[in-house]
């Protein structure tokens, strides 16, 4: 021990003074008041890490622009159906996610959900029963994730080409599919089980089981996280925000599911109809139809989002996951199996895309077409939209569902919004507008995200 | 210095095709010690420096460590020995916080959920029993931390496992002066925990203020290797320079008997 460090005391205590003024964003709770805690995630908002805000702040207005412009909007029959429309883009999204937080990209796998689709719908069509026809379908996706993690690590082919290569590919392997079914190029699911995803709901005692066990699931969750934390003295969130963050979860659920259990109906209220009676005309009681209910495709990507969140944020290979995003040196150095991880986010991507094809497939039949086009685009721009992040590293499995939602509502709402011709012209102008806000929000937090780590 | 060395490298050589880099190195670390490896460009530092962590395996030579004979052809041989590099690019994710990068690759589990709780309070008390005060939480994201801190957080990681010998790779060569004599204040108490430290460094000052001994390579050759308190800084950057100073170092040719082979 040298004599000379009495000094560089003083001065670690001078940057520790001056590093109080700065902004010290954390990643979970630090500050035990809620001012604190509103003051943190200021910061980290500040910081760049906006996470899914902008695209809720979107939603909302989104929903409030299109309620006013247009009377077919804000109609419960169409909040069902744009729950129906967006399920598929969600669940492409979600695989998405995983492929974008190690900074790849994945343009295959709209196509891959157009073979998933395919082989389920043709397998059915052979008389297999629907829960072998998706396995094997997720076997296939499995195939699929594999050849391109192959790709891309031992033959270093970027996964830009490799997928794009696929793209066009599979866009063949799925017409050939659909071709071997024999019916001009269109094969519907022939399975009740398949279909009800995307064409029946919930009874309504299901749907409120389903909001009771999110919420009550939700609150426990975070009543364990609080406890362990608590035990081990360290610091924990407000219970303000706790609850608060309950309460919206509660209220979200309640609402969504109050809404879609009620009687969507056009002929709600039953009414008369005329039918011909002993030659004479007559006006006749028909009874009050009810169409209602949670679609079953929800449940589907509730369990997903929970278990995919899981697997994210909870285990060691979600951790890993993020690490190589970050930094596949460090993960490297770190004794992460770099090549493994990465293989293995196209393979969920695959598979999940298969998962979405067969959505797809249940809401429409499969076509020759099925996947193609802007299935995949707009996939990945939901999953941009709703904060993750295309460098790598950063987006979580929600941001899959909010932003999917942002462009089902788009997509949703300019149909009608815009007649005459142009109209379809102008949902793909909206659209790439605002998948192009979203890349550039990405891109300038990132930055900002640089600029505030120096000093 | 009476004790015995925990890691010693005895006539090491080490070549890459035709060019000899490394000539009959001898060089030690001690427990409880800041070595400093200094050198000019070229001298070889790097590549001494990947010998002991595995990345490259000795040609010829002794590496011994606690006393026993290793073989150590890979960094995860250097590692389980105990052996950690710190890299000047840190190598950490910047999109992690300070706990997760500390524990990557050796996440604490309960079942098979990550156990974060534990793994918070070790790393907080690594830092605490370093004095690190200058990290105002152990949940920042590295992104938001300077380089002294991100150095900071390197080392703790080092420190968290236990390493026994903990080779620091130019610490302070992007740091400002407050920082570097943060980094150098926190390589001291690394090293008073009873850590090995080989400290690689091109800056004189840093090497004077914090090493207990000073080893000197001059192209390949190992110029000498002295203690802090008998040298001074021109005696060190003559040993750079010139391998030699005053009766110190490699002897010109031909004075020593074999020194020309």
């Amino acid at each position: 021990m040298t004599p000379e460090f009495a000094k560089p005391a003083t001065a670690a205590e001078a940057e520790t003074a001056s590093d109080d003024t700065a902004a010290a964003a954390t990643t979970l709770p630090t500050g035990s008041s809620v001012g604190a805690y509103l003051h943190n995630y200021w910061q980290r908002i500040r910081g760049g890490d906006m996470g899914s805000l902008p695209a809720v702040a979107a939603l909302v207005v989104l929903f409030l622009v299109f309620s006013v412009a247009e009377s077919g909007f804000f109609t419960k029959a169409n909040f069902a159906s744009l729950i129906t429309q967006a399920a598929p883009g969600i669940l492409l999204a979600m695989g998405l996610v995983f492929v974008l937080l190690l900074g790849e990209i994945d343009l295959s796998a709209g196509t891959t959900s157009g073979v998933g689709g395919a082989v389920v719908a043709v397998l059915l069509m052979k008389n297999w029963p629907w829960p072998l026809a998706v396995l094997l379908a997720l076997v296939v996706g499995a195939a699929i994730g594999l050849l391109i993690g192959w790709m891309r690590t031992f033959l270093r082919v970027p996964s830009f080409v490799s997928t794009l290569a696929l793209f066009l590919g599979l866009q063949g392997v799925v017409q050939i599919v659909v071709n071997s079914a024999g019916t001009q190029g269109n094969v519907s699911l022939n399975s009740e089980a398949l279909v009800a995803l995307e064409n029946s709901n919930m009874p309504q005692w299901a749907g409120w089981l389903m909001a009771a066990i999110v919420i009550v699931g939700y609150a426990a969750q975070k009543l364990l996280a609080v406890n362990a934390r608590r035990r081990r003295e360290l610091p924990t969130e407000p219970v303000l925000v706790t609850a608060s963050k309950v309460g919206g979860i509660a209220i979200v659920a309640i609402v969504f599911t109050l809404v879609l259990n009620l009687n969507r109906a056009v002929n709600a209220g039953g009414g008369t109809k005329i039918v011909q009676k002993d030659g004479k005309l007559v006006s006749e009681k028909v009874a009050a139809a009810y169409l209602g209910g949670v679609p079953w495709v929800v449940p589907v990507i509730l369990v997903l989002v929970v278990v995919l969140g899981f697997v994210l944020s909870r285990t060691r290979y979600g951790r890993h996951v993020y690490a190589v995003g970050g930094s596949d040196e460090a993960a490297r150095r770190a004794g992460i199996r770099v090549n493994t991880v990465r293989i293995s986010v196209f393979v969920i991507c695959s598979m999940l895309a298969v998962v979405s094809g067969v959505v797809l497939a249940s809401q429409t039949a499969v076509n020759a077409s099925q996947g193609g086009g802007n299935t995949l685009l707009l996939a990945v721009g939901a999953a941009v939209v709703g904060g993750t992040s295309l460098f790598g590293g950063k987006g979580k499995i929600t941001d899959a569902v909010v932003g999917g939602a942002v462009v089902a509502v788009i997509i949703n709402g300019m149909a009608d919004l815009l007649q005459g011709k142009n109209n379809s012209a102008w949902q793909w102008i909206v659209t790439g507008l605002v998948l192009l806000l979203a890349a550039t929000v990405d891109a300038v937090s990132r930055r900002r995200a640089g600029s505030t780590g120096v000093g | 210095m009476s004790d015995q060395p925990i890691l010693q490298l005895r006539g090491v050589n080490k070549s890459f095709g035709a060019v000899h880099v490394l000539h009959d190195v001898d060089f030690a670390a001690y427990a409880g010690k800041v070595t400093a490896l200094v050198g000019d460009n070229g001298a070889g530092k790097s590549t001494l420096v990947k010998c002991i962590g595995g990345t490259y395996t000795i040609d010829s030579g002794s590496y011994e460590f606690e006393g026993t004979s290793q073989h150590v052809s890979d960094p995860r041989d250097a590692a389980a020995l105990g052996v950690e590099i710190v890299y000047q690019d840190l190598a950490l994710c910047e999109n992690l916080d300070v706990v997760q990068n500390m524990f990557l690759g050796r996440e604490r589990l309960r079942g098979i959920v990550l156990d974060e709780e534990s793994m918070e309070i070790a790393a907080s008390d690594t830092l605490k029993s370093l004095s690190v005060r200058t990290l105002k939480s152990v949940r920042q994201r590295v992104s938001s931390l300077s380089g002294g801190q991100r150095q900071t957080v390197a080392i703790a990681k080092a420190a968290l496992w236990k390493s026994k010998v903990v080779i620091l790779d130019e610490p302070t060569a992007a740091l400002g002066v407050a920082q570097t004599a943060q980094v150098l204040e926190l390589v001291r108490r690394l090293a008073d925990q009873g850590t090995a430290v080989i400290l690689i460094s091109h800056n004189m000052l840093d090497v004077l203020q914090v090493a207990d001994t000073i080893s000197v390579l001059y192209l390949g050759q190992l110029a000498a290797t002295v203690n802090r308190a008998d040298v001074n800084q021109t005696q060190v950057v003559e040993l750079i320079t010139t391998g030699r100073s005053g009766n110190l170092g490699l002897q010109p040719i031909g004075t020593i008997t074999g020194a020309s082979a």
